[in-house]
């Protein structure tokens, strides 16, 4: 095997691990998944990211087996999978439900897969112990599901689903029914059970954060297709358009007009206001009508000029939510426009009232190579 | 105006108790009467119990009546439980909507009707293959387990509608074929709907008058075909005796049925 690389995926012919092609399902006349075609390499936590109703839960179930396609195939490890019913292919899911089975104690729930593949009694046994270990269950081995608390019914649903091997793991929003703290600390387990064990990850979800912190690819899905696949930078810093831009984090969108080009660096003219701003792009022309994106926390804010910036604004600030280790401010600007600027608080508030309070007058700035242009 | 509207409902709420239930009531004192005449009340005594427990007739019809409960209950539940499954499980196949109608009729047909369509068809198939060669305990149980499956599959239906099929997406994915899936998940899941079920088919023939009246042949007679055949040479105190046993087995059985769907309900409302 030449897979050493940790990034298999930006090599040219590299052996893709799933290979799905042009698969698409209907039902009735709608249809789920639009023709979509998708790589992804061994060892690889890939990330299906997008809102409800998105396909996305559509198409793990296909990798499942529990959806036919309507059209298109689906290859894993070099065999072709599309028409295996799901208890013939090598792998294994964990539900967002968890779908323990509640007559059955701990023990049996990650035993029963191995039980029908006829493993044999002391085998089941050791394998058992060793994913409760894993999981730091093994005290809770006889109890039943309903007497466990939600954190342990999800890891013992993962221990059921890897206690297989499969070569691929599908998880179904598998942090959503966790609380928030739980949820960043299980994310972390995640990714370390994953690391250890190198089984292949398929993740839907619909929370950004959590596809950003997990993944090494991202998928966004909208309306059946895919409509921007990369790494999680990659799919932040240069968002493909402006409903990625806005689904993954937030930013500033400007409507805007390129007057002139000097080699790497673009004069754009502000559509509203006219006001002229300078943008780091290698492939506009001059007269195209791109958006010009910014990201919130990529715009300085202070209230003394910002003469070291490319691009300055000025403005009142309208709003402010601190979040204690941010603030967030929306600022009402002379082009017309509402900017979100993020900004960290590094200096403890003294006394009431905050560095920048509602209508207090700015300067926001930013440089050329911090904002990104959209074609759509 | 609430008070004086929820007053107004809480009157007729106890008229209409009163009216259902004060004969019943009735029913079960007198039956402790010592007087042999039924509406004179002559102090209180068991020995229309004493009687009835010595009547041959009535121990006769009270078995026959607990076999044809029991088997009818057990293959209703059997028959009732796959129906339920088709229903609640398989969403497209041909004829569905046939096929659901024909359950659910049962549960509408005017027992009438029900008794004497089934005791055409006995004489045809009497008259055509041989079978079934006299009319008794066969035939009874038969004409019952038609309309008791009919509750059983929808008692089960409704169970499966409320759940969704990850269970049993789970243990496909984890390896068993979808027989295994149904005996290992499925229906350890319905077990307390079967139970219930069960209790209420077996209720449900025990009452039953007429359709074992159409079906019965000579010598079959279940117990309430003995009560209303004896209601008709006169009222005797021990048919109140037995009725009111009656009465307290059929309550048990319903309240039990009751109990095990509402506790189901309750685990499922748990696990959500």
């Amino acid at each position: 095997m030449t897979q050493d690389s940790p990034y298999p995926w930006r090599e040219e012919g590299a052996t893709p691990f799933i290979k799905i092609e042009g698969l698409s399902k209907r039902f009735g006349s709608f249809t789920a998944v639009d023709d979509v075609s998708l790589d992804i390499f061994k060892g690889e936590l890939f990330g299906l990211l997008g809102g409800s109703g998105c396909g996305k839960t559509t198409l793990l179930r296909m990798l499942a087996g529990f959806e036919t396609p309507t059209s298109g195939s689906i290859f894993i490890d070099g065999a072709d999978m599309t028409h295996v019913p799901p208890y013939e292919r090598p792998v294994n899911m964990m539900f967002q439900s968890y779908a323990l089975f509640p007559h059955m104690s701990v023990e049996k729930n990650i035993a029963y897969g191995l039980k029908r593949d006829g493993v044999n009694r002391s085998e089941i046994s050791d394998r058992v112990a060793e994913m409760l270990k894993m999981v730091e269950l093994s005290e809770f081995g006889r109890r039943k599901p309903s007497q466990l608390s939600g954190g342990q019914r999800q890891r013992v649903a993962l221990a059921r689903a890897l206690v297989k091997r499969p070569k691929v793991l599908l998880l179904d929003e598998p942090l959503a029914a966790l609380d928030k703290r739980l949820r960043e600390q299980t994310q972390f387990e995640l990714m370390n059970i994953q690391d250890q064990l190198g089984v292949t990850f398929v993740v839907v979800t619909h929370d950004q954060e959590e596809a950003m912190t997990l993944s090494t690819r991202i998928a966004v899905m909208d309306a059946g297709r895919f409509i921007q696949i990369g790494e999680p930078a990659e799919i932040y810093e240069n968002p493909a358009s402006s409903f990625i831009a806005n689904f993954i984090g937030s930013a500033n969108l400007l409507p805007a007009k390129i007057l002139e080009r000097h080699g790497g660096v673009a004069v754009l003219e502000h559509s509203g206001s006219k006001r002229q701003f300078k943008v780091a792009t290698d492939s506009t022309q001059v007269g195209d009508t791109p958006t010009l994106a910014i990201r919130p926390e990529k715009i300085l804010i202070d209230k003394a000029p910002l003469n070291q910036c490319d691009n300055q604004l000025q403005g009142t600030v309208r709003e402010v939510a601190y979040l204690g280790k941010i603030s967030t401010y929306r600022v009402e600007t002379d082009i017309g426009e509402i900017i979100e600027v993020t900004a960290p608080n590094q200096v403890r508030p003294t006394g009431v009232g905050h560095k920048i309070d509602w209508d207090d007058s700015v300067h926001l700035g930013w440089n050329a190579d911090s904002a990104v242009l959209l074609a759509e | 105006m609430t008070g004086k509207r929820s007053r107004f409902l809480l009157t007729m709420l106890c008229f209409g108790m009163a009216f259902l239930y004060i004969p019943i009531i009735l029913m079960m004192i007198y039956s402790f009467n010592y007087s042999k005449l039924v509406p004179v009340w002559g102090g209180f005594s068991t020995r229309w119990y004493t009687t009835l427990f010595q009547s041959e007739e009535v121990w006769a019809a009270t078995s026959l009546s607990l076999k044809i409960a029991v088997m009818n209950a057990t293959f209703a539940v059997m028959l009732g439980t796959l129906a339920g499954l088709a229903l609640a499980r398989i969403h497209r196949f041909r004829g569905r909507t046939l096929f659901t109608g024909m359950i659910s009729a049962p549960l509408v047909m005017p027992e009438v009707i029900t008794g004497l369509s089934l005791l055409l068809l006995f004489i045809t198939l009497n008259q055509m293959i041989g079978w079934p060669a006299s009319r008794g305990i066969t035939t009874i149980t038969i004409a019952h387990i038609t309309f008791s499956m009919a509750y059983v599959a929808i008692i089960i239906q409704s169970r499966l509608a409320g759940t969704g099929q990850d269970l049993e997406e789970a243990a496909l994915d984890l390896g068993a074929k979808p027989f295994r899936v149904l005996w290992d998940i499925t229906l350890p899941q319905l077990a307390p709907g079967m139970v219930a079920g069960w209790l209420l088919s077996f209720t449900l023939s025990l009452d039953d008058l007429v359709i074992a009246s159409f079906v019965t042949g000579p010598g079959a007679t279940t117990l309430p075909m003995l009560i209303y055949s004896r209601i008709r040479l006169g009222l005797r105190p021990d048919i109140n005796a037995l009725a009111t046993i009656i009465i307290l087995v059929v309550t048990i059985g319903v309240l039990l049925a009751g109990w095990i769907m509402l506790r189901q309900q309750k685990q499922l409302a748990n696990r959500q």
